[in-house]
């Protein structure tokens, strides 16, 4: 059982607020990932739970143990970086068995010996345990850290962007191991990124923050189909959901440089002007369609299309199934699925 | 307007080869693509043909013209780096008007391209700034101006897109497409991020191990991979490749499943490879669907949110994991077995010995 509680985490650097009021509990068993762009405070958390980084204000809770006066040491985290810092000079194993070896531990060589077979194993680097780690590619070096730390067997396992320094390729398939690994240990992680679709795809929560504020906790799908702001609804999902300014007169709005009405019965709850939110994937070509269009560019990516239509003086993205082949200058038709809207008044915020 | 031809083009460092034996064309106007992953040689490729890296042996020519030995500045190409190498201390307009400069070009026509790329780029309103303190997408739009100012034959750009975060490199990737359509310059362009290559290329050059595994548009590397690389390689997840053993028109998959190939894909199994023999089945992860009469089955082991859509990883067997789409707003509990049938349009064939793919004529 390991649970990790902040509470009304607060810090300021200067006149620099990085943290307001953080609170979050990442349950037994979770992975957690805290998502948000360069400088929401991500990092400064991870530093906080280290104890790396004392707070102004609020507590770090382990299983109901304050742990505001823990040193890092004692708080029995394992934390896995960008970087690698494994020891260059040093074999795979022993850069393995480090922390096992560390003055005070006192674990046995063989069960030592046990606990990194085992671990080299499901990380696929068993070959690997006799060589210097400056023999090895970016993806196994990684998987090395990764090692290093699950041996440990820490109650809490931080990670910080590890997959952000590796090929594209490497990050997908690692994207995957990581999140296998973590559902066969059953280890209770706090994972940060800035990349929304390690988020959607790995986390059982979410938490979004930004400028050191949380805006919204959930599961991906709460995420990704109730964003609590236009920030949110920015941040997760590509491509990037359409953003359309609409004025409403009764149940007919007029989309600011779109040629299109829509006309949509029991709205007039909605605010007078408003933006509306569509997914690309709630956008589809239809030769019959409701509004007519023209193609700005279409990026093929195989299993779907991203269309860019031009309608009107405004620009819709399209997500369509498949590989279409449409060339800059066609004209199309599209339809506009209502049921998936999004709807977000001034100040940003979801209605 | 430029054609770029590569003619058993070899680089080696040392008895190493960076580049094995190349040949390729890459037409007038064309967006090339060379895609790989991290030390497969598509960097040492794109430098050679900008002149910054020497030949070992073979030639590049550059609208018919030998330049296997010209100077790179006798290249008329502009190079695009994943960092931008701006000058700090000079402003927008400076650092775009430099190179036209220093070609003593007149002032009043440098007045007027300068102007006329920051339109295209819509940096007009930063010629005042100094770079660092700009935005990654727009230092990055900055060096795009820079390179198009000069008005080269070709464009050559080394993961210009690589420093920047995701949202910006999803922008600007449209942009420097957008780009392409209006000028149509000759562009090569180096990246190990497949999405890029199939968002961008009109044609993909995939390499790995210091040489090209195929040359093809974007359908044509997603559909029909020449190899296991890149059947791997391309798509996001890559094609699952299951080994099975193929016998009597039927293939016999881990885990116990049976797989029927049509009856042209069993010509061609027992014509290029024979009966009775190990084959590697190929398919996308939309070419399954789920279904409910027991075709393929498969244990769910993880189920992954992706946005729009889910994937589903499938045990075929303890061993075999298969990445399969779904729709969202179906719920798959872990644990439980569902059945699954394939696209037989989608499905392809893989020689285990070779890992090339069988020849579908």
């Amino acid at each position: 059982m390991s649970e990790l509680i902040l509470q009304n985490i607060s810090k300021t650097f200067g006149s620099i607020t990085a943290l307001d009021e953080v609170s979050f509990t990442v349950n037994d068993n979770e992975f957690f990932v805290l998502l948000g762009p360069t400088g929401a405070g991500k990092s400064t958390t991870l530093r906080v739970i280290c104890g790396l980084e004392k707070p102004d204000s609020g507590h770090v809770i382990f299983d109901g143990e304050v742990s505001d006066d823990l040193t890092p040491a004692d708080r029995d985290v394992a934390i896995v970086f960008q970087q690698y810092s494994l020891y260059p000079t040093m074999s795979v194993y022993d850069n393995m068995a480090f922390p096992l070896r560390a003055p005070g531990r006192k674990v046995p060589e063989d069960q030592i010996r046990k606990s990194i077979e085992q671990a080299a194993e499901k990380l696929r680097i068993t070959h690997l345990l006799t060589r210097k780690t400056v023999q090895l590619s970016g993806g196994e070096m990684q998987r090395v850290s990764i090692g290093r730390a699950i041996v440990r067997r820490p109650r809490v396992f931080l990670m910080d962007e590890p997959l952000s320094n590796l090929d594209a390729k490497l990050r997908e398939s690692l994207r995957a191991e990581l999140k296998h690994l973590q559902k066969v240990e059953g280890v209770t992680t706090l994972y940060v990124t800035h990349d929304q679709i390690e988020a959607l795809t790995m986390a059982d929560r979410i938490g979004v923050l930004n400028r050191g504020k949380l805006i919204q906790v959930g599961t991906p799908e709460d995420i990704y189909d109730r964003p609590a702001n236009i920030f949110v609804a920015k941040l997760v999902g590509t491509p990037r959901i359409n953003l359309l300014a609409v004025e409403r007169q009764n149940d007919s709005w007029n989309i600011t440089g779109l040629e299109i009405n829509i006309n949509l019965a029991g709205t007039n709850d909605l605010p007078e002007s408003f933006m509306l939110g569509i997914r690309p994937e709630d956008v589809s070509l239809n030769p019959s369609g409701e509004y007519p269009g023209e193609i700005e560019l279409s990026e093929p990516l195989g299993v779907e299309t991203i269309v860019h239509i031009k309608s009107g003086t405004a620009e819709i993205t399209c997500l369509a199934h498949g590989l279409v082949q449409l060339k800059h200058g066609d004209t199309v038709r599209f339809d506009i699925n209502k049921n998936h809207l999004h709807y977000f008044d001034e100040q940003g915020n979801r209605i | 307007m430029a054609t770029i031809e590569l003619k058993n083009v070899v680089k080696k460092f040392g008895e190493k080869y960076a580049v094995k034996p190349m040949n390729m064309t890459i037409n007038d106007g064309e967006f090339v693509v060379l895609l790989g992953p991290s030390g497969c040689g598509k960097t040492t490729t794109l430098r050679m043909i900008s002149g910054l890296e020497t030949v070992s042996s073979g030639n590049i020519y550059l609208n018919g013209r030998d330049v296997t030995w010209a100077h790179p500045s006798n290249r008329d190409i502009a190079y695009v780096f994943q960092f931008y190498a701006l000058y700090p201390h000079l402003t927008v307009w400076q650092n775009i008007a430099f190179t036209l400069q220093a070609q003593s070009v007149k002032k009043d026509e440098i007045e007027r391209r300068v102007k006329d790329v920051a339109t295209l780029l819509k940096i007009k309103h930063l010629f005042k700034r100094h770079p660092g303190r700009l935005s990654g997408g727009d230092q990055q739009r900055v060096a795009l101006a820079r390179a198009l100012v000069r008005r080269p034959t070709a464009f050559l750009m080394d993961e210009p897109l690589g420093a920047l975060d995701a949202d910006f490199r999803e922008t600007m990737r449209s942009e420097i497409k957008h780009l392409h359509i209006t000028q149509k310059a000759t562009t090569v362009y180096v990246t190990h991020d497949q999405i890029e290559a199939m968002a961008m290329g009109d044609r993909i050059v995939v390499m790995s191990d210091a040489a090209i595994q195929q040359i093809g548009t974007p359908a044509e590397v997603y559909h029909d991979p020449a190899n296991l690389f890149v059947a791997n390689f391309i798509g996001s997840p890559g094609m699952n490749l299951v080994k099975g053993h193929y016998r009597a028109g039927k293939l016999n998959l881990p885990g116990g499943g049976v797989y029927t190939p049509s009856d042209i894909w069993k010509t061609r199994i027992e014509k290029q490879l024979g009966d009775d023999q190990d084959v590697i089945l190929g398919f996308r992860p939309e070419a399954a669907w789920v279904v409910t009469q027991d075709q393929l089955s498969a244990e769910v082991f993880l189920v992954e949110m992706n946005g729009s859509n889910m994937m589903l990883d499938l045990h075929l067997s303890d061993q075999v994991i298969i990445r399969v789409r779904a729709n969202r707003g179906v719920n798959y509990s872990i644990g439980s077995r569902i059945n699954f049938d394939l696209d037989p349009q989608m499905v392809r064939f893989f020689n285990p010995a070779t890992e090339a793919a069988l020849v579908m004529e």
